[in-house]
């Protein structure tokens, strides 16, 4: 029998945000610890939080870009648990009214399919601290520097079917959030994390129990865990038992997850409005003047790469899959032909810093460079073979893409005399492959041509070569 | 001269005279507080040196010639506002050794306008209490007669200012805890609007109640004090944006056809005959002074205590919860784990009422009660306020008793904390709808307790019920009686 | 209502407390007398009222995202029980 898994995500994004949600601490990683703490986020005695506008300005941001219902009024509210990263013992956050309502997310799947996952809602609310375990014997030491970060956390509806498409909703809102610059997506250093909500049930049967699976951040972690998760919950069910409802940790090392039972006891977080805070209210102005701001978005961008450039729908998802990577190709594709510039992109550049593992934001040929370097290709200057040492040079070691042409003597032969002169001392120098080509053996033209090229140290136009091949291994001797 | 008898206009003549320095008075005071301390407890911390050196500040701009109103005065702070470098308990074991990183807006206020304090006084821990029988510090003593309790939680503040300690003190008020112990001192005190006054620095209760205003011994000084204190802080979310004003410009307005209301439901069963004769006469005073007087009603006033006991605990509960022994508080040396640490830091920290109060509101906000109980009662608040709505239309001030009895023995009210509760019972609507009130002396028991009378005012009418108060003052002398105490006596 | 020794027991757990057994009876009887008490406010009819948060009818203000301190980590954390390196101590936390 089949069982239908059931996934719904919760996302927190933390904002970036110079300061921190309700007071004006550095939000900056990596600081000393408790170096950016001040008596509001230390909650000190008397100290009182005040939202920070650009917190709420990046909410809206994302309310916009999935379409979503935007509260007028929205309330913060206070979950009251004990932890020591939490120094108020409650967490600021939302809960009945959240800033952003009901909207939605398109997102295309490897087959090319799409499918349209609902957001339930997304709500501002301020990170904890860290609790650091190594330094110390049978002691925990306390950062706040975190404490008091402004989260944005994006629920999903259980709408994915399988964790593909968990992996595509996530990938699809972690290049939302970058698109909209309101969070860096930096998972491993936590700024974009991610909870799976997952069950089991018979298709068309009401929804199973579901485990919750913390602690995924990344990708990668989020298929693995949830892939673990369907083995185990399908496990229970067909022997018979049943699924707890529980927080459960995805361990990378071990590839599985494992019951966090120690911190359900006794969950009841006696949310209540907080006192001291006002209901936050979203006038139209401020709206509007969010949505001015709004860059192009994915799917809009997608769509009108297609159009402008002649891409396939895969290249332009492929390239507008980040905004850094999109804005790359542009200017890479401003002045030379779309689909050459888009399979350089995706072809060379993107194979190159996956191989260097490194992001686009680093990338060490700037775009402007390689826009010039697929220009020579297009003006004949250079064949694309050349091209491609010249970019694995300057990718490596940097340079200029004239200077290197003109010091290395890369610039491509045009000379007929010249070629001439090489083709006919390949083909006076194999005179068995002549004969070959000359009694039906078509293929063998690709021989003489790698030959030439090889003479010419590449630097041949293949074009001439070709024409000038086909004229001399006609002519009878 | 006696100093300490001087109210801050006469102090304040005084120093620009030059018939005594900021210093000289200050040493007046603290000598004083040496003195009298001992016996009334109303200090949990005397700065001296701080306060020599602040006095000395203000003399060398007095000499410039610098002619602030509140410039070298002395005052002292409820130990609930946080000052810096200097100690802040709040009247708990909880904040023993606690010294403030920072200060309370309304002490910059205060510093910046030049005043000096002399210390930090005593409180009902946490400011839940109404005897100031809960501080960790001890119960501080009644000026009028030793043996009775001031009133809480700003007990010390009352105590302080009634003995000449002082001549003005701050206080906070979350269900009465500056009119209620005013009232039993026998001095004038004031709850602001809520929102006038900053609330930051000030270690919460219950945030949606809590509001630091003046006590002093007339309607002026407390109009000259709230002058300084008002305004509007960005550092505190509920702090109103138009909550500075001038409380000294309409002080002397004549009180023909004020109209006065006097509810029904503050003069029922539980009122002791004489503060219920000294108020009346005291509404009586105002008639004589041209004011209509009519009775009012206010149906879901007996509601007050009880709405007051979901929804304070409530916020308490969680205000109170960053007191875990994780960063600044008492820690338990009998600690083995994280769990320990919380639940023996908190349980040896925090006193029986704060305790108490901490279970109520943990539970009504727990699974299962939300509903019932803290809903419930933010629905009944509605009501209250709307109470008030409805009088304002008719009337400019709503006057009664600020509390059912005089000042009660110490010790009288530990056994049953509801009896405690209901020496608040008039002055809790007032939280609830967020609106100004005063208390100010109108009369004395046989027995020589002082006796207080509440006007109560709409929203921001603060300076109206000022105005009020200071033209009953011009007229009575109640206000200007002085308890008689002995350096020495224990 | 009844305000059994359990519901004392629960409510000290979740508000971290660590009453001792011999005290619970009596702090249940307390809470119970404050719970009756409380307990007048469910015959009021309240059906369509606006339950109150606050008492200012007012929006919450929005503060710039400028950053406003400077490290004070040593002034802030004068008063902690334990601390070291700059971190706040506590007994091991176990997730």
């Amino acid at each position: 029998m089949d069982w239908e898994v059931v996934i719904g995500l919760e996302v927190h994004a933390q904002l970036n945000t110079a300061t921190k949600i309700f007071c004006g601490c550095s939000t900056a990683f990596g600081a000393e610890p408790n170096s950016h703490t001040c008596p509001v986020c230390l909650a000190m005695p008397g100290a009182l939080p005040v939202l920070n506008a650009a917190a709420v300005d990046k909410a809206i941001a994302l309310g916009l870009a999935i379409g979503a219902q935007l509260n007028r009024k929205s309330i913060f509210a206070r979950k009251n648990y004990f932890y020591p990263d939490l120094p108020k013992g409650y967490q600021i956050s939302q809960y009945e009214l959240p800033v952003v309502g009901q909207g939605q997310l398109m997102v295309q799947m490897a087959d090319g399919t799409e499918k349209v996952i609902g957001v339930t809602r997304a709500h501002l609310e301020e990170d904890a601290g860290k609790s650091l375990h190594e330094a110390f014997v049978g002691q925990s030491g306390i950062d706040l520097n975190r404490a008091g970060t402004p989260l944005l956390e994006i629920v999903s509806e259980p709408d994915m079917r399988s964790s593909a498409e968990a992996v595509a909703y996530l990938k699809k809102l972690h290049a939302l959030v970058r698109y909209l610059e309101i969070c860096d997506g930096n998972m491993q250093e936590g700024s974009f994390r991610c909870d799976a909500n997952v069950s089991l049930r018979r298709p068309g049967a009401p929804f199973g129990t579901r485990a919750e699976i913390k602690n995924l951040n990344s990708f990668r972690f989020l298929e693995k865990a949830i892939e673990y998760e369907i083995l185990r919950q399908k496990d229970i069910l067909e022997s018979g038992g049943s699924i707890v409802q529980e927080t459960r940790l995805y361990d990378a090392n071990r590839d599985e997850t494992r019951s966090m039972r120690s911190k359900e006891e006794a969950n009841d977080y006696r949310y209540f409005p907080d006192p001291d805070l006002l209901p936050l209210v979203l006038d139209e102005a401020r709206i509007e003047k969010v949505r001015q701001g709004l860059p192009e978005l994915p799917d809009a961008k997608r769509a009108r790469f297609m159009d402008q450039y002649q891409l396939s729908a895969y290249d332009a998802g492929v390239l507008t899959a980040s905004r850094d990577l999109a804005d790359y190709f542009e200017v890479v594709a401003d002045g030379v032909e779309g689909k050459l510039a888009a399979n350089w992109v995706m072809g060379d550049l993107l194979g190159a810093l996956n191989k260097a593992g490194i992001e686009i934001q680093e990338c060490p040929v700037p775009a402007d460079k390689l826009r010039l370097l697929v220009q020579r290709i297009e003006d004949k200057t250079i064949s694309g073979k050349i091209a491609k040492d010249i970019f694995e040079e300057i990718f490596h070691q940097g340079g200029e893409v004239d200077a290197i042409i003109d010091s290395r003597g890369l610039r491509q032969i045009t000379d007929v005399t010249a070629i001439a002169v090489m083709v006919d001392a390949i083909i006076s120098a194999n005179p068995q492959q002549v004969a070959g080509y000359r009694a039906g053996k078509d293929k063998l033209l690709g021989f003489f041509v790698g030959q030439v090229m090889k003479a010419s140290q590449g630097k041949a136009n293949p074009d001439q070569v070709n024409a000038l091949l086909l004229e001399r291994l006609q002519k009878p001797d | 001269m006696d100093l300490h008898h001087l109210s801050l206009r006469q102090l304040r003549e005084g120093l620009h005279n030059k018939d005594f320095s900021a210093l000289e008075l200050t040493e007046t005071l603290l000598q004083r507080i040496r003195a009298l301390n001992p016996q009334l407890n109303a200090f949990i911390t005397v700065t001296e040196a701080a306060a020599l050196e602040s006095a000395t500040q203000a003399d060398a701009r007095l000499a410039k010639g610098e002619a602030g109103a509140l410039l070298g005065l002395p005052m002292a702070h409820k130990d609930i506002f946080c000052t810096a470098d200097l100690p802040t308990t709040c009247g708990s074991k909880m904040l023993e050794n606690f010294v403030a990183p920072y200060s309370a807006t309304v002490v910059e206020r205060l510093a910046a306008a030049g005043m000096v304090m002399l210390g930090k006084l005593n409180m009902d821990e946490f400011a839940m209490g109404s005897s100031n029988e809960t501080s960790y510090f001890g119960p501080v003593r009644n000026p009028w007669n030793v043996d009775m309790v001031p009133g809480g939680s700003s007990g010390g503040s009352a105590a302080a200012v009634a003995a000449g300690l002082v001549p003005v003190a701050t206080g906070t008020d979350t269900g009465g805890s500056i009119r209620q112990p005013a009232a039993l001192c026998g001095i004038t005190g004031i709850k602001p609007t809520y929102g006038r006054v900053s609330r930051y620095g000030m270690i919460a209760f219950a945030s949606s109640l809590d509001q630091g205003g003046p006590m002093a011994r007339s309607a002026e000084d407390c109009a000259l004090l709230l002058d300084a204190m008002a305004a509007h802080d960005p550092r505190d979310s509920t702090s109103h944006p138009a909550a500075a004003s001038d409380f000294l410009r309409g002080l002397d307005r004549p009180l023909q056809g004020l109209r006065v209301g006097v509810p029904e439901e503050f003069f029922g069963e539980g009122l002791d005959p004489e503060v219920a004769a000294a108020v009346q006469s005291g509404i009586d005073q105002l008639a004589k002074q041209g004011a209509s007087i009519q009775s009012i009603r206010l149906p879901n006033n007996p509601h007050a205590v009880s709405t007051y006991y979901v929804l304070a605990p409530a916020e308490a509960s969680s205000n109170l919860s960053r007191f875990d022994g994780v960063r600044y508080t008492h820690r338990s040396q009998a600690v083995e784990n994280l769990d320990d640490l919380y639940r023996k830091s908190r349980y040896e920290g925090f006193g029986a009422e704060v305790r108490r109060r901490i279970l109520v509101g943990t539970y009504v906000l727990s699974a299962g009660y939300y509903d019932a109980y803290y809903l419930k009662a933010q629905q009944v608040r509605s009501l209250i306020r709307e109470d008030f709505r409805r009088a304002f239309a008719e009337v400019d001030v709503i006057v009664g008793p600020t509390t059912p009895s005089p000042a009660f023995g110490l010790g009288a009210k530990n056994a049953d904390p509801i009896s405690m509760y209901l020496a608040d019972i008039y002055t809790i609507a007032v939280n609830l709808a967020g609106i100004p009130a005063l208390s100010l002396p109108c009369g004395f028991t046989r027995s020589g307790l002082p006796i207080g009378m509440q006007l109560m005012g709409d929203y921001f009418a603060d300076d109206l019920l000022l105005n009020v108060a200071h033209r009953y003052q011009q007229e009575t002398d109640w206000h200007l009686a002085r308890p008689t105490l002995q350096a020495g006596e224990a | 209502m009844a305000f059994d020794q359990d519901a004392v027991r629960r409510t000290a757990h979740l508000a971290r407390m660590a009453l001792p057994q011999e005290e619970v009876p009596a702090v249940a009887g307390q809470l119970e007398k404050i719970m009756t008490m409380v307990e007048a406010l469910r015959a009021i009819p309240t059906e369509g009222v606006m339950p109150m948060a606050h008492p200012l009818d007012l929006e919450q203000a929005l503060r710039p995202d400028q950053i406003a301190n400077a490290d004070q980590r040593q002034r802030l954390m004068a008063s902690a029980p334990a601390a070291e390196h700059g971190l706040f101590l506590v007994p091991k936390v176990i997730e």
